[in-house]
């Protein structure tokens, strides 16, 4: 068994990341995962949270808004909408994203009102995930 | 026959204007070299997500379930046509290219008894499309105001077609843009985006398992491959104009060069025939003495 796998990270307007890993922690829709060499292919939506990643070369963390995750035997691939590096997310930036996504529940229609607030609960539980 | 000054001053400013478009050029090119790397950035994302999409269409398409953006409203009546084109001119024929192919396909539709609706993103090409097309026009998005195209300039664009579709304002949507070949060879493209087209070659990705389901995965996707699409259409559209601009200018650069000769070779000859002149009416004088 091969004990690292190939992850990336891409977002709409360039690739974050592209690296060896041992294992991928993501936030999918349904909960967190962790990805680990030779996963069952699977993909799941993400939801606001953080994608940690542990390899050979020490560990990164990137905040992530929302967007996809494809994991197969050799490889993980996160693909954000928007995705920061957590060490550079400030405590004004969750705060931008909260003001967002409290703006977007308060104009979300009655049948979309639950993901909305959830969305705006995922963003707040960011903040403590930091530690900004 | 123009006088020597005369001629002076328009060997003045062809010169100016030659510099001009020479600065013109090297700006292009500089801006060229960014928004080449701004689209080779964006791609692996752009691929991807339209590889993920494609996988899940295939095998959502046909269920009852499937998303309206995939499976379309079910009829074809009412076209939207998103046109991207340039805020600014003096790119060669970058603008009207694209404003020829949608200006070609709205009247086709229009003569098959189908509505067209004309959504500009770009000043020229809404002036362009004003003069015959003016009744269609339904809306417009600036973007002049905007340096580097970003992820949200998209998003946004794609949010307001999305809503025009949430509100059955139509039932098929097509992108016009340009994609870039290289500096000399643009292509206008007319890309439809809703209902997403499925590409039937693909292989279908059955291996992956889906969480949460195949449909909740596709109906959040579908909505950011919109805006996906639209992303790579304007990052292409932004590498094209700098092109195109940037071997407009070449041109320009070089016709001032050969005007400038054949100015200056018309100067010299004056100049010389005035000379000649002179001393034929000193010698004639000398001569008469």
């Amino acid at each position: 068994m091969a004990d690292t796998m190939q992850f990336d990270l891409v977002s709409p307007e360039r690739s974050l990341a592209s690296l060896r890993a041992r294992e991928v922690q993501i936030p999918g829709a349904e909960g967190d995962l962790t990805a680990m060499p030779d996963h069952a292919p699977l993909i799941t939506t993400l939801r606001p949270g953080v994608v940690r990643v542990a390899g050979p070369d020490g560990e990164a963390a990137f905040v992530v808004t929302g967007g996809f995750a494809e994991i197969t035997g050799e490889a993980a691939s996160v693909l954000a909408e928007r995705a920061i590096l957590a060490a550079e997310v400030t405590g004004a930036m969750i705060d931008d994203l909260v003001a967002q996504a409290e703006a977007a529940a308060e104009a979300a229609p009655a049948e979309a009102r639950d993901a909305a607030n959830k969305v705006v609960a995922d963003m707040q539980a960011l903040r403590a995930a930091v530690g900004a | 026959m123009p006088s020597l000054k005369d001629l002076k001053n328009r060997i003045t400013s062809v010169k100016s204007t030659q510099k001009i478009t020479k600065a013109m050029q090297m700006v292009a090119a500089a801006k060229l070299r960014r928004a080449q790397d701004a689209a080779q950035e964006a791609r692996p994302y752009a691929e991807r997500m339209g590889a993920v999409i494609n996988g899940l269409a295939l095998s959502v398409r046909g269920s009852d379930s499937a998303p309206r953006l995939l499976a379309g409203t079910g009829d074809d009546k009412v076209h939207l046509l998103v046109v991207m084109t340039a805020e600014r001119g003096l790119c060669g024929g970058f603008n009207s290219s694209i404003v020829k192919v949608a200006r070609y396909r709205a009247h086709k539709l229009i003569g098959e008894g189908k509505t067209v609706k004309i959504l500009t993103v770009g000043k020229k090409g809404r002036e362009q499309l004003r003069r015959d097309l003016g009744d269609y026009l339904i809306g417009h998005v600036d973007l002049s105001e905007v340096k580097r195209i970003g992820y949200a300039n998209a998003r946004d664009i794609a949010d307001q077609v999305m809503t025009r579709f949430d509100a059955g304002e139509f039932d098929v949507a097509t992108i016009f843009y340009n994609r870039f070949q290289s500096v000399i060879s643009q292509i206008p493209t007319a890309q439809q985006i809703i209902p997403a087209p499925v590409d039937e070659d693909a292989e279908a990705s059955a291996l992956y398992d889906y969480e949460p389901s195949e449909e909740d995965i596709l109906a959040d996707l579908l909505p950011r491959s919109i805006a996906t699409q639209i992303f790579t259409a304007l990052l292409e559209n932004a590498a094209s104009e700098q092109g195109a601009r940037m071997s407009a200018m070449d041109n320009a650069t070089r016709n001032a060069g050969d005007m400038i000769n054949r100015l200056t070779i018309e100067y010299n000859r004056s100049r010389q025939a005035a000379i000649t002149k002179e001393l034929i009416e000193i010698i004639s004088g000398a001569e008469a003495l």
